[in-house]
């Protein structure tokens, strides 16, 4: 179960660069499988979902969802504890696709992000479970423990500011006392 | 099974005492627990998957599978909820129960606490009613729990307390960042700031080292064991007697009567899903609020169609917990200095005393956050998502201050539990359903208290302030539950006698927060130790069962 599609570390100038070229940066590193790349996704339904995570946390001067691997725990939660959400992400990816044909005559994961971000503004209208269930797995995904494949090199929490990894035992040679009274 | 003089069913925060207790006052004392033993070693500071957030399941149980239970919501409609899921009204289930990976604040409640009813008379539709015992008889079993556990903080500050013949054990921890700010902020305001009382060893105590104020806490195993729960005191102190048998992944599945109406022990699934009989000439009752009166409505038998202790259909009502509001402050300098367990300040300025409201709460801030708990805690017109979301995660993230307090609710007899008709567990027993809410008055104090909180963080120099009040339209009992098998003088209205003993059934006991009439407007674990310790003392003060081991 450890991640097939498991990119090797890159430092965030690297993740940037590699934003650019879209589509493609999901694929480094990726092993072809006969059933693609993903534990739960087709590899269409992969290169929809980071179209829809891209826009709820995109790049900026830090990494973007997909960038920092949410798909990967999006994809492995779909194979253990998000199971039940299996049908959502089934027909939510269906439907945000047909949307995009519907409007643009392309598949989500081809539409320019201005276009992306229409079609993922009408779905938080128009499909609102499916929406908030990404919504909130993108954002797990990117502020969560690295160890379930997002966040990757812990990449949202030195964005805050923190400490990573955190400093420990300093605690025992405080001895300020506060005020009391 | 040998025969046992007491069978306590889980190993929580008064079941743990309980067994202590009685084990070193020589019975022998078989301890059963649904969950498993988890120790330091299991902290794993795991952002998703904890107690507090639950996104990929409880860390410290149950488990999602097998273990459902059925919410009634405000239309009448039930929904099945799955273990990791809010509406659940989860504690922990494992040894140590919720104080395994509690926050750990550690509270006594105020005098008035136990006499709500004589302080504000019951609103129109509420169940208010005074304890049948008084704060005064429940203080040298707070002492007791205090240095027992291993308590740090310290209430000098405050006049806002009950008599108390001593300090804590232990001083409070050096101050973080929000100490710092709020402190001066309270004290222009004319409140009395003090530093909240924890069970967490701040110096070596017990044979522990100090907490090494890591950003991992309220939700955690403590990675370093400095946080005192049931599991690293009472109950390794149970077991060295000799006199106690712990059993983890042992599911009770009723109390057995005999024809007299008598507890003859309990049957239980054990870890291999075998039923298997206890026998033993007393039964304590310590699985929660939820499970503790599920246990009891679920022992069925001819003498008791209803459930064991039901004979007045009491078991199960006045539900409560506690109605968080409180105010998120932001600034425009760093608050944030990332040393936990974060929550080191409080106030008891407002827990009582308000003309026109029946009651108040402790405010405190919070405990340390981490970046997942930001996600919806962002300044009011933040978007929800895309480039402005990231930002204000950036902006805000070090520069918050959370002050929230446990608003004490108003229970009513309608906000309860009942066991499900139809949905049965793995082990195929009825589960747990919800129904009900707390008295609307409950609201009313909340939003008050919100306000309070949010002109202590004007105070302390917050550019902008939302507050965070709420309306439940289902009870909100979760690690807080309390009220199910009300403590009373009167058969008729309550469950078990101020003893914690069941009305009906003289060698069956309820000890934990189920007896709590009201709840205080504080975190309840000291209280339901305090309950615990004295409880205890008055069935080794009475026993007269088939002997003591020699």
């Amino acid at each position: 179960m450890q991640s097939k599609n498991k990119a090797v570390a890159l430092t965030r100038r690297q993740f940037v660069a590699a934003g650019v070229l879209g589509g493609a940066a999901l694929a480094v590193g990726c092993k072809s499988g006969n059933q693609g790349n993903w534990d739960f996704l087709s590899d269409g339904q992969a290169r929809t979902l980071a179209a829809i995570c891209d826009q709820i946390v995109p790049a900026d001067e830090f990494p973007s969802a997909s960038q920092a691997g949410v798909l990967t725990y999006i994809d492995r939660q779909l194979f253990r504890h998000y199971r039940r959400h299996r049908d959502v992400y089934r027909e939510g990816l269906e439907h945000a696709n047909e949307l995009s044909r519907k409007r643009f005559a392309k598949d989500l994961a081809e539409a320019t992000p201005a276009q992306q971000l229409e079609i993922v503004s009408a779905l938080e209208k128009e499909e609102r479970p499916f929406f908030d269930l990404v919504r909130r797995h993108t954002m797990e995904g990117y502020y969560g423990s690295p160890r379930h494949g997002g966040n990757r090199d812990a990449v949202s929490w030195r964005m805050l500011g923190l400490d990573e990894p955190p400093v420990r035992g300093r605690a025992q040679y405080d001895m300020r006392k506060g005020a009391t009274s | 099974m040998k025969r046992v003089n007491a069978v306590v069913v889980g190993a929580g925060a008064a079941g743990g005492i309980v067994a202590k207790e009685l084990a070193t006052a020589g019975l022998s004392v078989a301890l059963l627990e649904r969950g498993k033993w988890y120790t330091a070693n299991d902290c794993r500071k795991d952002d998703l998957r904890n107690q507090r957030v639950t996104a990929l399941g409880n860390a410290f149980g149950p488990e999602d599978e097998g273990n459902p239970r059925v919410l009634v919501d405000a239309k009448g409609v039930p929904h099945i909820v799955l273990a990791s899921e809010g509406g659940y009204q989860n504690d922990a289930a494992c040894v140590g129960g919720g104080t395994l990976s509690y926050g750990a604040q550690a509270w006594r409640y105020m005098p008035q606490d136990f006499r709500m009813r004589s302080t504000y008379g019951a609103p129109q539709g509420s169940s208010l009613e005074d304890w049948p015992i008084s704060y005064d008889d429940l203080e040298p079993y707070y002492d007791k729990a205090e240095y027992q556990i291993g308590i740090s903080g310290d209430y000098s500050g405050t006049p806002f307390k009950g008599p108390r013949k001593r300090d804590l054990p232990m001083p409070p921890l050096a101050p973080n960042r929000e100490f710092e700010i709020l402190w001066p902020a309270a004290k222009r305001l004319g409140l009395h700031p003090f530093h909240l009382p924890m069970a967490r060893n701040t110096v070596p105590y017990n044979g522990r080292g100090p907490c090494m104020r890591c950003r991992w806490c309220c939700g955690f195993a403590c990675e370093v064991d400095a946080k005192n729960g049931s599991q690293n005191t009472v109950i390794p102190v149970a077991l060295a007697t000799g006199n106690c048998d712990l059993r983890t992944e042992c599911m009770v599945k009723e109390i057995l009567t005999d024809d007299q109406g008598r507890a003859r022990g309990v049957s239980y699934f054990d870890a291999n899903g075998h039923l298997q009989e206890q026998l033993a000439d007393i039964v304590v009752v310590s699985g929660c609020a939820t499970e503790s009166a599920r246990l009891l409505l679920n022992s069925k038998s001819k003498l008791f169609p209803a459930g064991l202790g039901n004979r007045y259909d009491q078991v199960g009502r006045h539900l409560q917990g506690h109605h968080y509001t409180g105010a998120i402050g932001y600034f425009d300098f760093d608050t944030y200095d990332d040393v936990g367990p974060g929550a080191s300040i409080a106030i008891c300025d407002y827990n009582h005393g308000t003309p026109g409201l029946s009651g108040g709460g402790m405010l405190a801030n919070e405990f340390i956050r981490l970046p997942i708990h930001m996600i919806d805690r962002l300044p009011e017109n933040t978007p929800s998502w895309g480039p402005g979301h990231k930002k204000a995660m950036r902006d805000w993230h070090k520069r918050t201050i959370q002050v929230f307090g446990p608003t004490q609710q108003i229970p009513t007899a309608t906000g309860r539990v009942t066991v499900d008709p139809a949905v049965k567990d793995k082990w195929g027993m009825p589960v747990v359903r919800l129904e009900g809410n707390v008295h609307p008055h409950t609201f009313d104090i909340g939003d008050v208290q919100a306000k309070r909180a949010e002109a202590w963080l004007k105070e302390a120099g917050a550019i902008h302030t939302s507050l965070a009040t709420g309306r439940p339209e289902t009870v909100s009992a979760s690690q807080h539950q309390a009220g199910t098998c009300r403590m009373g003088n009167d058969p008729k209205g309550s469950v078990v006698n101020k003893f914690c003993q069941v009305h009906d059934v003289d060698n069956v006991f309820v000890i934990d927060g189920s007896v709590h009439v009201t709840n205080g407007g504080f975190n309840p674990a000291l209280t339901i130790m305090a309950v615990a310790f004295y409880a205890s003392d008055a069935l080794v003060h009475n026993w007269k069962g088939t002997g003591f081991r020699s």
